[in-house]
């Protein structure tokens, strides 16, 4: 009686894994290169209005922002509108032309998104623009969400 | 002499570990990374005009007024307006050519002007300047096609044809300071 063999593959049937770590680096630098930590605690309260006709900022290193919405205080209440630039909350609005000049003179081709709160007034908008007129960072940009 | 004959301890570091360092490294990153790239309105503000100049004369029928109130009601040259107009009034306006002695006389005379109120909530003014942005996109747009027969969107930033159409409809967009009140 023939007995036969059962054939088998003589290949290893094992996925190699020794080049895993490689891929998995690979990964991981990309995602590091990629990853923008929170800058700044925000201390005011911002919901992006919505608009349809936007445009990207692709070169990020160019962009300072202004946070301009109600202020945060303890727990879930909001209080007055007030305007943070980088850390801090600026007290005055004379400040900012100063602070936007420094930028300026930093990075001259300075753009300056303001982040403003849906809800807020507009004139305090032209506040902070006038002052950014005088600093000479005439390079602005709303931001908005995409409308959907 | 007995000592040479001990077993050697493995020199290398085990490797089989580094794998799931990694992981959890990419995890980390995974978790905190967020892609958000900005969007917004771009916009170049005037510099502030020089005390010993007068601001150069423009004639009544280059510009177009826009006012928006508090309530987010709209007047247009004095005539009351809703928002879903404002986009055609601009395009008829900018892209008059001298048709109507009231419009403007070529799109690069043409300024639009938004005034709103200190109280106009900033939602409002947004929406009026995505409008404003929007008839601008179109007559680009629609330039574009009839010139090079592709969208304006479809041109690589400073290229010759972006330029030659922004030259076109260059958007002259006035943000006039709101009074007092």
């Amino acid at each position: 009686m023939a007995h036969f063999e059962k054939k088998q593959a003589k290949t290893s049937q094992a996925v190699p894994t020794s080049a895993m770590p490689d891929v998995v680096f690979m990964l991981l630098i990309f995602f590091m290169v990629t990853t923008v930590l929170r800058e700044v605690e925000l201390q005011v309260q911002v919901d992006y209005a919505s608009a349809e006709n936007i445009e990207k900022i692709e070169q990020k290193r160019l962009v300072s922002y202004v946070y301009i919405g109600p202020e945060r205080l303890g727990g879930n209440q909001v209080g007055e509108t007030a305007v943070q630039i980088d850390d801090a909350l600026v007290d005055e609005m004379g400040a900012i032309r100063n602070i936007m000049y420094d930028k300026l003179v930093e990075q001259p081709r300075l753009i300056v998104s303001l982040r403003v709160d849906n809800e807020s007034e507009f004139g305090v908008v032209t506040d902070v623009q006038q002052e950014l007129r005088h600093a000479g960072t005439l390079r602005i940009n709303y931001s908005t969400r995409r409308e959907i | 002499m007995l000592k040479k004959k001990r077993g050697r301890e493995d020199a290398e570091i085990p490797m089989s570990s580094l794998a799931d360092i990694a992981f959890l490294l990419l995890i980390f990153f995974l978790v905190v990374t967020t892609i958000d790239v900005d969007t917004g309105i771009g916009l170049i503000l005037p510099p502030i005009p020089d005390e010993n100049t007068e601001p150069p004369p423009v004639k009544e029928r280059n510009l177009l007024n826009i006012l928006v109130n508090a309530q987010g009601m709209v007047l247009i040259d004095e005539e009351p307006a809703s928002l879903n107009i404002v986009k055609d009034r601009i395009k008829e306006f900018v892209d008059n050519n001298g048709a109507d002695p009231d419009l403007s006389e070529s799109p690069d005379d043409a300024i639009v002007s938004i005034k709103t109120t200190r109280q106009t909530p900033y939602n409002v003014y947004i929406d009026m300047l995505d409008e404003v942005m929007g008839a601008y996109a179109e007559l680009r747009n629609q330039a574009s096609m009839e010139r090079f027969g592709v969208p304006f969107e479809s041109f690589e930033d400073n290229s010759v044809e972006q330029e030659e159409i922004q030259e076109l409809y260059p958007k002259k967009i006035s943000i006039a300071e709101p009074d007092e009140g």
